[in-house]
């Protein structure tokens, strides 16, 4: 039989926002209660091979790069006294707060007194984004990039065209130069970049790679080994080859929620994230989500901040504070805002983590005019210095929407 | 030079599932074979790039050699399946009909399925369709069911039949590209990319190249034209939209657009069917696509929210006549087994038998091996019975069995170790894909590529 754990906690992921959960937990629960489990050898999420400097701003006030951050992290979580398992694969549920676990030592199962869902976000692969044509080897994405960059230290082509211009793209860029690859061309779908005016992390450094906007790729070529992409502007319908022998499909996030899906949970619409609450309680009694799993995808510092309300809130549900409060009033995003999260706003729940509504625009407004509405009534509307822009996640702040009738209609939130 | 060594008795030209099945077949008697292909892979044509039905042969032309050996292939095959560990799983099917005249056809489907010698289909109402498959979009209007046809993994196929045929003394050759043969009075040299290969006798089984090869023994009798099918694989979360195979009703272009569960408990889409004129033309394009996702959006909408996890595209050796080209040539020495287009896979070991017949009709002395070695046990890359990663007893003697590399397919770090050790090993990336499964997931490598990578070069 395999063996059984039952800590008063499981973390899944230790990323950025499980290693912060399980922090703020540790110490306030007793020895040994709190247990992190991670499927790679090593905790610490993307950032432990995002090897350049932007992280830890908002949740550690210093900046860091991915590894140091990955590094300090995890210490953190396991000074506070959480245990950490790496090599530990949540393969599935066994039971509404217990899940499988396959390790090299033996299959675990861990049935606890609530779960964190923290198993971040991945960026969308070619077949998902349905690029035709050949398909040869040299077709990545960013985290493969960087994963057999920095974790194994292979390198990739020569000249590289990479697909998208927010900032985990120049994030891919830093990484093909550090890796000896020219990036001839990045292309956008947007009319401009989407990380416009907004980018602040030292990709700026990279700037000089010319940018094709309106541009998508129609098409992969090269049989055996990649030699170039068609793309074509979205205008004029002009098509063109690109030399390359990689190609970085970057951004174009989606959750990682085959746990959350396995467990039937409800789904927040446009996202396909579990559905939470502003106490990022999903619809399962007892299991919490946290980090970009539930907003693919914003920085690290965010995610980290979700970790640490969620804590919060996994204590006073584990304290007993009463059943959870009232069905509560969902949170709907208007177009061109795809996504908002959390998604549900029960009676008596805290602000979302941070104060702020996180949400994703299919196109950049650069003025936002963002209002709240409920039932026919405007809750509150402002408009905001920074730009609603597709590929970053849009930050509203909370009082926005703060003044809704908790017991009334959808909450919707336009522009 | 040392003096030239004596020739095989057989050499098979091609190493895909025909060819395999064919030198498993020949290795199993007193003969010396040589299989040869000219990739660095057995199974790298057609046999890895198809929709991986383990056909009945219900709705064959009765009375071809095809309906012959589909029928005949799928018990044998099934068998073998059994015995080695190929993942099978016994879906059924389901032919839908859309439109009054598709359900008119029916009864004559079901007649030509009994002609066929498949007595199990049976006429399903539309209520039947959709208690079956409730996530089928709206206008089904009856079906028949084939109870029958099952899925199955065409790559642990192929590998199997290889493996065999060389513990059963056949030379592997890979790397082997034949450009000519030259007749000589006791043996045919083959000139190929890699040397000489000098045999009594040989076979053609070179799919899509078959015609070309079947020139270099100077024959001039048909023509091959590659019909391309893509295909669209789903994610896993879309596996319980597809408990069984739908299928459309069959025109005279091919089999048409289906919706499939695999074996590694995704939903697939495809495939579509267009000629081209270029042999190695396996791109997918942006018509495929759309067309594909047209008919995807009226079979099962639902579908289409899930995710893409691949997308790839197979060439059918389709020729000018509507059968299996088997023919031996007594003269020459030779056999050819071309015109295998869509139903290769579930034949292939029927194929494989009746080109031992036909051999042995030739002139070809056929006496059975008496101590054969045991069929080998294969890998198991199927969802339907338990994998490395939830075997209890296997992760306790090797942890390397709980070491999970590739978490979108659940690949452990044994598996990708017994691949490379195997007597077949993968010769890079997608060779080992198609032996573990290892970066086919959804992720496409986003998480484990550098570490499959790494292991790929430590090698064995
Ligand atoms: C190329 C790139 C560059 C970036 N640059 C920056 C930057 O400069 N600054 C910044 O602030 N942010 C940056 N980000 C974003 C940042 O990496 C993410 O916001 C952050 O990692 C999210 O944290 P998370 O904890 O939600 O998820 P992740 O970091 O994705 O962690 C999730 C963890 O869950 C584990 N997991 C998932 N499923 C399971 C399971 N079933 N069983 C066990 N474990 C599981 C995973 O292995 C992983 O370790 C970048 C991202 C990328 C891809
Ligand atoms: C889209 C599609 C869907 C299909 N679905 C099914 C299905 O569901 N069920 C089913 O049973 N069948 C199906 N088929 C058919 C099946 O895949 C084929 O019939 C079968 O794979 C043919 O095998 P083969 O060994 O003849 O050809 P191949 O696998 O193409 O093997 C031929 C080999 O010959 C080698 N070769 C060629 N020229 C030379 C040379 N000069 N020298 C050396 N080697 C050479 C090639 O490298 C190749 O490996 C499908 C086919 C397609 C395209």
């Amino acid at each position: 039989m395999s063996t059984t754990l039952t800590p008063d906690v499981v973390v899944v992921g230790a990323g950025p926002a499980g290693l912060t959960a399980a922090a703020r937990l540790a110490p306030r629960l007793p020895p040994g209660r709190v247990l992190v489990l991670d499927r790679e050898r090593a905790p610490g999420g993307i950032p432990r091979h995002s090897d350049h400097t932007g992280y830890g701003l908002r949740d550690l006030h210093r900046v860091l790069d991915g590894p140091g951050y990955a590094r300090l992290l995890t210490e953190r979580a396991a000074a506070a006294g959480a245990e950490i398992r790496t090599e530990a694969t949540v393969t599935g549920w066994a039971g509404d707060r217990a899940v499988d676990v396959t390790t090299p030592r033996g299959l675990l199962r861990v049935a606890a007194r609530a779960v964190v869902l923290a198993t971040g976000a991945r960026e969308r692969p070619r077949p998902a984004r349905l690029i035709p044509g050949d398909r040869p080897p040299g077709v990545l994405t960013t985290g493969r990039l960087q994963n057999i960059v920095h974790l194994h230290g292979r390198s990739p082509g020569r000249r590289a065209v990479v697909v998208g211009a927010e900032p985990v793209s120049w994030s891919a860029v830093l990484t093909l130069r550090a890796a000896g690859c020219t990036t001839a061309l990045m292309t956008s779908e947007h009319a401009v970049p989407e990380s416009y005016a907004a980018f602040t992390h030292p990709g700026r450094l990279a700037l000089g790679v010319p940018v094709a906007t309106r541009t998508r790729v129609v098409r992969v070529v090269g049989r055996g080994r990649l030699t170039g992409v068609e793309i074509e502007h979205l205008d004029t319908g002009r098509r063109r080859t690109v030399a390359c022998d990689t190609l970085v499909l970057t951004g174009d996030w989606v959750p990682e929620h085959e746990l959350a899906r396995a467990a039937g949970l409800d789904l927040a619409p446009g996202s396909a994230a579990p559905l939470t609450d502003t106490a990022l309680r999903t619809s399962a009694p007892g299991v919490f989500a946290a980090g970009n799993v539930l907003h693919p995808a914003d920085t690290a510092d965010v995610a980290a901040l979700d970790g640490r309300h969620v804590a919060h809130q996994v204590l006073r549900a584990l304290a007993g504070h009463g059943p959870v409060p009232g069905p509560g009033v969902p949170l709907v995003a208007d177009a061109p805002l795809r996504w908002v999260a959390p998604g549900l706003l029960r009676p008596g729940d805290p602000p979302p983590p941070r104060g702020r509504l996180l949400l994703r625009s299919a196109e950049l407004v650069r003025l936002p005019r963002v209002t709240a509405r409920q039932d026919g009534r405007v809750l509150g509307r402002r408009t905001l210095p920074w730009p609603a822009s597709p590929g970053r996640v849009f930050r509203v702040p909370w009082g926005l929407a703060a003044g809704a009738d908790r017991r009334g209609g959808p909450v919707r939130i336009g522009l | 030079m040392a003096e030239p060594p004596a020739p095989y008795d057989v050499a098979v030209v091609g190493a895909g599932v025909v060819g395999s099945a064919v030198a498993r077949e020949l290795a199993g008697h007193e003969l010396t074979v040589a299989l040869l292909d000219a990739r660095d892979d057995v199974g790298e044509g057609t046999s890895k790039a198809n929709t991986a039905l383990l056909h009945t042969g219900f709705d064959a032309t009765p009375g071809t050699l095809e309906s012959r050996l589909v029928r005949r292939g799928y018990a044998l095959l099934s068998a073998y399946a059994e015995a080695t560990g190929i993942p099978v799983e016994r879906t059924g099917a389901l032919l839908v009909a859309w439109t009054d005249e598709e359900l008119a056809a029916l009864p004559r489907l079901h007649d030509k399925a009994v002609a066929n010698g498949y007595e199990h289909c049976a006429p399903l109402t539309a209520g039947e369709v959709y208690a079956q498959v409730p996530a089928l979009g709206p206008g089904a209007l009856g079906g028949l069911a084939v109870p029958g046809e099952s899925v199955i993994c065409s790559w642990t196929t192929t590998l199997a039949l290889a493996t065999e045929a060389r513990a059963r003394g056949a030379a592997v050759l890979l790397g082997h590209r034949v450009e000519a043969a030259e007749p000589g009075p006791a043996a045919t040299t083959l000139r190929t990319t890699a040397g000489d290969v000098a045999a009594r006798w040989v076979v053609n089984a070179a799919g899509l190249a078959a015609d070309t090869v079947d020139g270099l023994f100077g024959h001039d009798r048909f023509t091959v034209t590659p019909r391309r099918g893509e295909l669209l694989v789903y994610d896993k979360l879309a596996r319980p939209l597809a408990p069984r195979i739908v299928l459309p009703v069959p025109t005279a272009r091919g089999k048409g657009v289906l919706i499939s569960p695999t074996v590694y408990g995704n939903v697939m889409l495809g495939p579509t069917a267009e000629d081209v004129a270029d042999r190695g033309d396996t791109a997918t394009t942006a018509a495929g696509y759309d067309f594909l996702l047209a008919r995807g959006r009226r079979l099962m909408p639902r579908l289409l929210a899930e995710e893409v996890t691949a997308a790839y595209a197979g060439l059918r050796a389709a020729i000018d006549r509507d059968d299996y080209l088997i023919e031996a040539d007594p003269e020459r020495r030779y056999l050819l087994a071309g015109g295998i287009r869509s139903t290769g896979l579930s034949a292939s070991l029927a194929i494989a038998e009746h080109v031992r017949d036909l051999l042995g009709a030739a002139g070809l002395g056929l006496v059975p091996r008496t101590r054969l070695p045991a069929p080998p046990r294969m890998p198991n890359l199927g969802e339907s019975a338990p994998r490395p990663y939830r075997d209890e007893e296997l992760i306790a003697r090797d942890g390397a069995y709980g070491r999970v590399i590739c978490f979108c397919e659940r690949v452990t770090e044994g598996e990708i170790r017994d691949a490379l050790r195997s007597p077949l090993p993968p010769a890079g990336p997608d060779g080992l894909r198609r032996r573990t499964r290892a970066m086919n997931g959804r992720c496409q490598g986003f998480s484990c590529a550098g570490e499959v990578e790494a292991l790929l070069e430590a090698g064995p």
